[in-house]
């Protein structure tokens, strides 16, 4: 039964993403005369002088992308660094920049979700500088830190800290009464009530805090790549934009949205280890 | 206060009250001066109606909470925390649902002796596993057990530490009444066999019967008293499957089933009489008597025998 409905979703897929290569192939391939055109500003519109659109058509994309594939380390037919090892320090960055932002929020958020004391003094301070866009701190990252790489490592931090810190005081704060009880009965030592009963008890909220961190670190060094330049895909995209190779810019694209997903299922997977039913 | 009796009662609650006090509402007094002494190796239990406070007691008990006056005495000193020493049957058996039933019982045990060795650990929580029957069952989650299964995981952890009192909050009210009356039986010959201090919370009359060598009866709250002390008149070795036969049966059952039905109401006038002792209440010994449905061969001797 759900080997079948696996096997239809699939077959749709397959079909919508077909149907939409279809008709992009069909929008961008222009049929008409061009009207009199002079023959360079044609050559230089490309299709977009035969009434169709000078945007890339999916197979253009599709012999970019297998290029790319084929030198992924290389620039396909330069020494430049390729797709795999731009895509590589945005991971990478992404990566210590949520590492050490888990370190910091986690024991935040457990002596939050703990304290009421510390719950109320930090709630103000959180709640404002939540809602702060993660880019708005560049300019002081580059300032003070004066360092590009560790800049945008800064504003990953400061982006994954917020959903992890409240996850976590969240998922402390409602920790069952009775699995405290018990614990207090049993005369547990506070270090021992904290790692064998609090956190396992809250580490479900904590991992789903952890997702909605790394999706929201994953949007974000796209863009603070581009304002920082030197390497990673944000980089990547904004050079190809430059030189107007959009074929790339799309390769890039389908990249990062494969990635985000990847992270995403391997925290999922985290989660699935920490999960408990009652 | 002076004790007559050669042994010092392992519970003695001295005139607790419990007042609850929220916003701006009124406060209201739950119980109101409860004395009542559990001696060493007794099974008590207490049978009250919803909101006298039962599982508010229970927790003062414990040490989870704390009385608004009075004191609770354990072995010559006062309760102001929890301890080992006092294990606790949850209502919803509150086990651990991301460790295993041996890893449940582990915890406990690390708990009571930290400086054993993990085989130590592991030996000793067997024995209580195997006490309760779930041999085999070490590595489930409680999740894949049943009701009935989970609550003697509660049970078992409660022995594994070796307490001196075991209390319990309406230890099977949420299980079926075939799962229920085995784990009576159970528990019935796991308390006589280990002479285990007992203080049980119940709703449940025929479970008071079985188990319990005296049965505390609360009035309804609010303001809340002990009413009476009735003493099981029952053999010690009564069974489940026999004890309906004994002579005593009918006149225990009946008297208690009186008092929750029709006197916990009406007895507050008593109290407010002035004619009721809240710190030695009326012990009752209901037997059976020639030619008599119920007598109640009424004793007005304090409960400090």
């Amino acid at each position: 039964m759900t080997n079948t409905i696996r096997l239809k979703a699939f077959l749709l897929t397959l079909l919508l993403v077909t149907l939409f290569s279809i008709v992009w192939q069909f929008y961008v391939s222009g049929t008409a005369e061009d009207h009199g055109m002079d023959a360079e500003y044609a050559a230089l519109m490309g299709s977009a002088s035969k009434g169709g659109s000078n945007l890339p058509g999916p197979l253009d994309v599709a012999s970019t992308v297998l290029s790319h594939l084929a030198s992924p380390l290389h620039y396909p037919g330069t020494d430049q660094p390729g797709l795999l090892v731009q895509i590589g320090y945005s991971i990478g960055r992404v990566l210590i920049g949520f590492g050490l932002a888990a370190l910091v929020a986690i024991p935040i958020g457990f002596a939050i979700g703990m304290s009421p004391l510390w719950n109320r003094a930090l709630n103000p301070i959180i709640q404002i500088l939540k809602p702060i866009s993660p880019l708005a701190w560049l300019p002081l990252a580059l300032y003070t830190i004066k360092d590009a790489e560790m800049s945008s490592i800064f504003v990953i931090f400061i982006c994954s800290v917020w959903p992890m810190m409240i996850n976590t005081s969240f998922g402390v704060m409602s920790v069952r009464r009775e699995w405290m009880n018990v614990a207090r009965t049993l005369e547990v030592k506070p270090l021992r009530l904290a790692f064998r009963v609090i956190l396992p008890a809250a580490a479900p909220t904590i991992m789903t805090g952890m997702r909605i961190s790394i999706g929201i670190a994953w949007l974000v060094i796209v863009a603070a790549e581009m304002l920082v330049g030197g390497t990673g895909i944000g980089y990547f995209v904004w050079n190809e934009w430059n030189n107007l190779e959009i074929t790339n810019i799309i390769t890039a694209i389908l990249l990062v949205g494969v990635v985000g997903m990847l992270l995403d299922t391997a925290l999922a997977m985290a989660a699935r280890v920490v999960a408990y039913s009652d | 206060m002076i004790t007559t009796t050669q042994e010092r009662p392992t519970i003695s609650i001295e005139g607790i009250s419990k007042t609850f006090a929220e916003g701006n509402a009124e406060p209201v007094t739950v119980f109101d001066d409860i004395w009542l002494r559990i001696n060493k190796g007794e099974f008590v239990c207490l049978i009250g109606h919803s909101g006298c406070g039962k599982t508010t007691m229970l927790n003062i008990l414990a040490g989870l909470d704390l009385p608004s006056s009075g004191s609770v005495i354990v072995d010559g000193s006062e309760v102001t925390g929890t301890s080992l020493d006092r294990a606790v049957v949850f209502q919803s058996h509150a086990l651990l649902p991301w460790m295993t039933v041996g890893t449940n019982i582990a915890f406990a045990v690390e708990s009571r002796w930290p400086h054993w060795s993990q085989q130590q650990v592991r030996e000793h929580g067997q024995k209580y596993i195997d006490m309760v029957q779930l041999k085999g069952h070490e590595n489930k989650r409680p999740s894949e057990l049943s009701g009935g299964m989970k609550q003697r995981v509660g049970i078992a952890r409660a022995f594994s530490i070796e307490p001196e009192v075991l209390l319990m909050d309406e230890p099977f009210s949420a299980l079926d009444a075939l799962t229920r009356g085995s784990l009576q039986d159970e528990l019935v010959t796991i308390c006589r066999k280990q002479q285990q201090t007992t203080f049980m919370i119940t709703h449940d009359i025929d479970e008071a019967i079985l188990l319990a060598d005296k049965i505390v009866l609360m009035t309804a709250g609010p303001n809340a008293r002990v009413c009476e002390i009735v003493e099981n008149t029952l053999p010690a070795d009564r069974t489940r499957s026999d004890m309906h036969r004994h002579k005593n049966y009918s006149p225990m059952r009946n008297h208690l089933l009186e008092f929750l039905v029709n006197r916990s109401d009406s007895s507050k006038e008593l109290i407010a009489d002035g004619k009721h002792d809240s710190r030695h209440p009326p012990l009752i010994r209901p037997v059976w008597a020639e030619g008599q449905k119920t007598i109640y061969d009424q004793q007005e001797t304090d409960n400090e025998k």
